[in-house]
């Protein structure tokens, strides 16, 4: 452990670039995939190379950061080779950790490098601790990252029963429903994030013109509907504006997203280990922004300072935020 | 569980009620199935919302005697996710009921599992390739009832592999699809309640509650904290090609609908004393003017329904 802050601040590199910029701004850790169907951000123009992966694990290295590789969708029958490939790349290229949802790769992964550090995605939706001392108990997994559906007590009482470490999402983009079990995607597109590592894709989004209002539409349903003066919302499946019975409205959830800063003295006392940043197909300077105030906050935090958050608004999504699960009126 | 051959007849199951029925209507359904022939093994126990599961409590032991007397084979289903203490206290007190086998549709429910002890794995669980069914076979799973979102080359694949491992292979055949599980209640969401305080608005919809666009198209269902398909899967035009796969089991999900009369056009069309045209024509007037999909199958949106043969 280098001697940064208690809380490690675990950033998004959805390319070689970002990589280098999350590190300049502060990361205490970067995480980042192939660019194939073996992670899930699985889209166009992003992620790295078996070339830029070696290159960047060395640049972090060398500036005392570290490496999480995310493998983290669901391997097809008789097709494990690529997912094998990554685990076994990742390895030679000395990533300090796996991040894995999959039971057989799970299984593979304990089996061929027993000692290198195996993380559970929030793919794997592991929401208690019997479930979490499922995948220690077989796996050896060393943390696990938190699905977005528990509130901070939940997540304190969590950490005082598990014997391993907990990371936690504090920014980006949120979902609502449990990780890595979600077909909404694949039953608008046929392209889901399990299988193919991408959500809502943009194969499928469309924009048009109904009467005086501009829609955006995924596959054959209109997701939402705004003025022609506002910039049209991206049709995420989930995030759109529908009816159900009288209500008329955000059914699942507003086109918010997460912004926990506030509340990362309380993640720390719940004795989580990791803030994660989501966000690898955002851009360079939006990750900049991000791993800087975020680095403030948790040295400030760590020094006994007052804490200044709320200052990341603009960057997220609608310019609108939300303390997503961690207060329990989210239910 | 039977054991499973690649010649062996398909078996019918039917999946465990999702939504929140009045406890009479819900005895009653099982009461009827028990006499009933189409089905081989019944699954039954609250899959989406803890809160309802005391409603259910006094009624289950009465509909599990039932259906054992009917010579049904009966397994009881936990959660889907499970989050709270009393969840989890719960699920293990299902395990340790003694008396009918479990699905497990949540890893938690494996935690403490003694290896070697058979279970099912339902469709929540992600079975998605050999390494997957070969770790959990290893645990003891007897049977697995795929994810519905995988195609048929995944479903061929794996039904060879459960059959190589000796266990049974099921696939969701019939009913609103399960897409997504939540913690967030989208019932109480649109009373503007949380689910802690919500009122059971769930009860008012027996075959969950239509979400639909602005343009008036039906896209998705309700459950609680579940969401699912606005569409009904529907293998009944395919389920030939199943057969051959090797899959074991066909699984019906439970709906307001006449299932016996489902079930019946289900066996009938196994046993092929119809022909698919048939079959379907017969569940389309069973179920009224819904729509019927089987996208996932075809690798296509799930939504989509393919009629033609192979």
């Amino acid at each position: 452990m280098n001697g940064r802050s208690r809380l490690e601040l675990v950033c998004p590199a959805g390319t070689p670039a970002a990589l280098r910029t999350a590190i300049t701004a502060g990361a205490d850790t970067v995480y980042c995939g192939y660019r194939d169907e073996t992670n899930a951000r699985n889209f166009p123009g992003l992620n790295f190379s078996r070339v830029e992966m070696e290159a960047s694990i060395a640049h972090a290295h060398d500036r005392e950061t570290k490496v999480f590789v995310a493998i983290n969708t669901f391997p097809r029958p008789g097709d494990a080779k690529p997912w094998h490939d990554a685990i076994d790349d990742s390895v030679k290229f000395g990533a300090d950790a796996l991040i894995l949802a999959d039971l057989g790769l799970l299984a593979y992964a304990t089996d061929r490098y027993p000692h290198v550090r195996r993380h559970l995605s929030v793919q794997a939706a592991a929401a208690n601790p019997d479930s979490i001392a499922f995948y220690v108990r077989h796996f050896g997994v060393r943390r696990i990252v938190l699905p977005r559906v528990l509130t901070i007590q939940e997540i304190a009482s969590i950490n005082k029963e598990i014997e391993c470490e907990t990371e936690a999402f504090v920014f980006g983009s949120l979902c609502v429903m449990a990780e890595g079990r979600c077909s909404l995607s694949s039953y608008v597109t046929g392209k889901s994030p399990n299988l193919n590592g991408v959500c809502s894709p943009a194969s499928h989004a469309i924009y048009r013109q109904e009467g005086s209002e501009m829609a955006s539409a995924l596959g054959p349903f209109t997701i939402q509907r705004v003025g022609l003066d506002v910039s049209a919302p991206y049709p995420t499946v989930c995030k759109g504006y529908f009816t159900a019975a009288t209500y008329e409205g955000h059914v699942f959830e507003d086109p918010a997203s997460l912004d926990a800063s506030a509340l990362i003295p309380q993640l720390a006392t719940a004795g989580v280990t990791g803030l994660k940043i989501e966000g690898r197909q955002r851009s360079r300077a939006y990750v900049d922004a991000v791993v800087h105030k975020l680095r403030r906050i948790v040295d400030d935090y760590a020094a006994g300072l007052e804490i200044q958050a709320g200052c990341l608004s603009q960057l997220s999504e609608g310019q609108n935020t939300t303390h997503g699960a961690y207060r329990k009126t989210w239910r | 569980m039977m054991t499973p051959s690649i010649n062996q007849r398909v078996a019918l199951t039917m999946g465990p009620v999702l939504f929140n029925w009045p406890v009479e209507n819900w005895s009653d359904f099982y009461a009827q199935l028990a006499d009933e022939a189409a089905i081989d093994l019944v699954y039954l126990g609250e899959v989406v919302c803890s809160k309802r599961t005391p409603f259910y409590l006094r009624a289950m032991a009465d509909a599990v005697g039932r259906l054992q007397r009917g010579g049904k084979t009966v397994a009881l289903s936990t959660l889907a996710l499970i989050t709270l203490m009393r969840e989890r206290k719960e699920c293990a007190e299902l395990i340790s009921s003694g008396g009918c086998e479990i699905e497990v549709n949540d890893l938690t429910a494996l935690a403490n599992w003694d290896k070697g002890e058979p279970f099912h794995i339902g469709p929540y669980v992600n079975v998605y390739n050999e390494g997957t069914l070969a770790f959990l076979a290893g645990l003891g799973a007897s049977s697995v009832c795929l994810p519905p979102e995988l195609p048929f080359q995944a479903v061929e694949s794996l039904a060879a592999k459960s059959h190589a491992l000796g266990i049974g292979c099921e696939v969701w055949s019939f009913g609103r699809t399960p897409l997504a599980i939540s913690g967030r209640c989208y019932h109480a969401r649109i009373d503007g309640l949380t689910k802690d305080a919500c009122q059971f608005g769930c009860a008012r919809d027996s075959d969950g509650l239509e979400v639909s666009t602005l343009n008036g198209k039906g896209f998705l269902a309700i459950n609680g904290v579940q969401t699912l398909s606005y569409t009904y899967s529907n293998v009944i035009t395919h389920v030939d090609r199943l057969e051959a796969a090797g899959v074991t089991a066909l699984r019906l999900s439970p709906h307001s609908f006449n299932m016996r009369d489902v079930s019946r056009a289900f066996r009938d069309r196994l046993d092929k004393r119809i022909d698919s045209e048939e079959a379907l024509s017969r569940i389309q007037t069973i179920c009224g003017p819904v729509s019927f999909s089987n996208g996932f199958l075809f690798g296509e949106a799930g939504l989509e329904m393919v009629t033609s043969p192979d």
